[in-house]
């Protein structure tokens, strides 16, 4: 049953016949925004898979300590760059003797929160810059934006390089390079959503029937601006992932032993021609965990969006 | 036009001076004091403050800045600390061959990304549509150096059909344009590969708006054949979106070529840059930070103006 089509009194809901104040209740009760949401979201099977995945391997990485086969610093220089299959290690061992599967285990803490954070902290940054920019207008219009300009300019790879770069090298400083290169790109997101909000109908509506600026801002014109944020955010998300990787893969990022994604390719970028799948491992889960970050940003735009929904 | 043309470029003025002073302050917010790091632990206080006083470290900040940014406008960017030449000699080669890689990859970027996206936006749901859209989804998702490395395992060392890294063979007796592109195959296509899926989705989702309009149904009911609805047609109006997304890749190239450069040892500006920031030689890191970002500026601002004379509406804005 769908929620957009509310049923009529008497129609049986569910094989029985509902008790004429109780349907007629529900016909009168607004569906409430998760349900609204979910109802459009769970419609789109490759976002709920993509979701999943996602919640899979977060809690995978989680439970890492009780999960994990065998320490992942800690290698066995007998098997040295055992293949994938070898009994016992599933993905196969890198160049020192690690199991690989126990270091994607533990690697996915770190990827994963190298992404997730600075796209949170981030986005919270950015709706208020953007809020403020957008509700107010004229000079803090001007100040925000236009400083937010200067950090657009920079190609977003080469700010987020140097950045890491100066700062050295950390899980830390890297999300803090991040969180930089974010915060231009979320704010235009959050800035143009509240001046395309902040002209329409309903709040000219709240400010006729009196309403103080604080509330108008916050009940009115927030939760709008959210919606987009939230869409862009969760496709950010995999790119971020990508780009940690990245930056770790350079050696900008975390400091071994410790493991994630993009040291592991790194890792095996001296034993390409012997053992390939110490390289790739890794990057296919990269792959897959940035992909499904954009499926699931796709489908929460179809969802988020009205005039999208089917 | 014109109006639209002097508005544009007034625009990137007060945004360079930013980048300036962005890039500036960068370096300076580093923790220890450059006279410290150039003489070492042993240095007397003297020592130092003499050191500080010819780098004109005791100056105010905005002194600082605008010595140095007179300086940087005539194209001395100072002196490398790593290897003790001029960073101007150090960069502009390298920034040469961050273009040609560039070029390169744009040139894959455009012909892969606009021949998928037209072919898919004008054949929605046919098995060519549904399985170069799959592959996009995954190119689009994949990091650049894991590809790198992959399409070296195969191509290069397996196969050996390119070259692993390098832009020139180490044996060759003269720098030769085919040697050139046969090392520049790998790197070129890594680099592409994210943005000619981004573009190839564009192009398609462009050009499923367009075949939609009435006034191509229009030109369907007058008897048009197909191949010139959809390639003066269709094109004309699908090309504004595409082009300026196709703006924004050549930065993202830029940016992205570092990766690449890395992984196939190519020398060009952004290997210097991951060089240099190993090395801890900053001066080096400003400088080519500071072109690569005028250069996208530049770019920008191109593009712009090119979808701007294609589109009065956006001109009149």
């Amino acid at each position: 049953m769908s929620v957009v089509n509310l049923p009529l009194k008497d129609e049986p809901v569910d094989g029985r016949v509902l008790p004429l104040d109780a349907a007629e209740a529900r016909m009168f009760r607004r569906p409430s925004e998760w349900r609204i949401f979910w109802e459009a979201f769970s419609r789109d099977h490759l976002a709920v898979g993509a979701a999943a995945l996602i919640g899979l391997v977060c809690l995978i990485s989680a439970l890492a300590p009780a999960l994990s086969p065998y320490d992942p610093t800690v290698g066995d220089n007998a098997l040295r760059l055992a293949p994938v299959g070898t009994p016992g290690h599933l993905l196969g061992l890198d160049g020192q003797g690690r199991d690989i599967l126990s270091r994607l285990i533990w690697g996915g803490q770190v990827s994963i929160i190298i992404a997730l954070l600075p796209v949170t902290v981030a986005s919270l940054i950015s709706v208020l810059l953007g809020l403020v920019a957008g509700f107010f207008g004229g000079k803090v219009d001007m100040v925000i934006m236009r400083t937010l300009d200067v950090f657009f300019a920079f190609p977003a790879v080469l700010l987020a390089v140097a950045i890491a770069g100066v700062l050295g090298p950390g899980m830390l400083n890297v999300m803090l390079s991040l969180t930089i290169v974010l915060i231009p790109y979320i704010s235009r997101v959050a800035y143009m959503a509240t001046v395309t909000v902040k002209s329409e109908l309903f709040v000219d509506q709240a400010r006729v029937s009196g309403a103080r600026p604080s509330q108008i801002l916050f009940h009115h014109i927030l939760p709008n601006t959210l919606s987009p944020v939230i869409v862009y955010g969760s496709t950010l998300v995999g790119i971020l992932i990508v780009l940690g990787a990245g930056l770790s893969f350079l050696g900008l990022g975390i400091t071994p032993p410790r493991p994630d994604w993009g040291i592991m390719c790194s890792d095996g970028r001296n034993f390409l021609s012997v053992a390939p799948h110490v390289s790739a491992v890794p990057g296919i889960m990269l792959i897959l965990v940035a992909m499904s970050f954009n499926i699931v940003g796709d489908g929460l735009r179809d969802a988020l969006d009205p005039k999208l929904r089917r | 036009m014109l109006k639209f043309l002097v508005y544009r470029v007034a625009t990137i003025v007060p945004v360079l001076f930013g980048v300036s002073v962005v890039v500036f302050l960068m370096m300076k917010l580093i923790p220890g004091d450059p006279a410290e790091a150039i003489l070492g632990p042993a240095a007397t206080t003297e020592k130092i403050e003499m050191v500080r006083k010819s780098l004109g470290l005791d100056q105010p900040f905005y002194v600082q800045y605008v010595r140095w940014l007179w300086k940087v406008v005539q194209g001395d960017f100072g002196t490398s600390i790593a290897v003790n030449v001029p960073v101007a000699q150090l960069v502009w080669p390298k920034f040469w061959n961050t273009v040609l890689l560039t070029a390169g990859s744009l040139v894959i970027c455009i012909v892969i990304g606009l021949g998928v996206g037209i072919v898919s936006g004008t054949r929605q749901y046919s098995w060519f549509d549904r399985i170069s859209m799959s592959l996009t989804l995954i190119v689009a998702n994949t990091p650049a150096f894991w590809l790198g490395l992959i399409l070296m395992v195969v191509l290069a060392l397996y196969l050996g059909w390119f070259p692993a890294t390098g832009m020139y063979s180490m044996r060759a007796s003269q720098k030769t344009f085919g040697d050139l592109i046969h090392h520049m195959v790998l790197p070129a296509i890594t680099t592409a590969s994210v943005s000619a899926a981004i573009i190839a989705r564009l192009v398609r989702s462009s050009f499923l708006d367009v075949i939609r309009k009435h006034y191509i149904t229009a030109l369907r009911a007058k008897g048009l054949s197909e191949r010139d609805i959809i390639l003066r047609h269709g094109m004309k109006n699908a090309l504004p979106p595409i082009i300026n997304i196709v703006g924004l890749q050549v930065g993202y190239l830029m940016g992205g070529a570092l990766f690449t450069e890395v992984v196939f040892s190519w020398p060009g500006i952004g290997l210097q840059i991951y060089s240099s920031i190993v090395a801890r030689d900053l001066p080096v890191v400003q400088a080519a930070v500071l072109v690569t970002t005028f250069v996208f500026v530049l770019v920008n601002l191109g593009t712009d103006v090119v979808v701007a004379a294609l589109d009065p509406r956006i001109r009149r804005a």
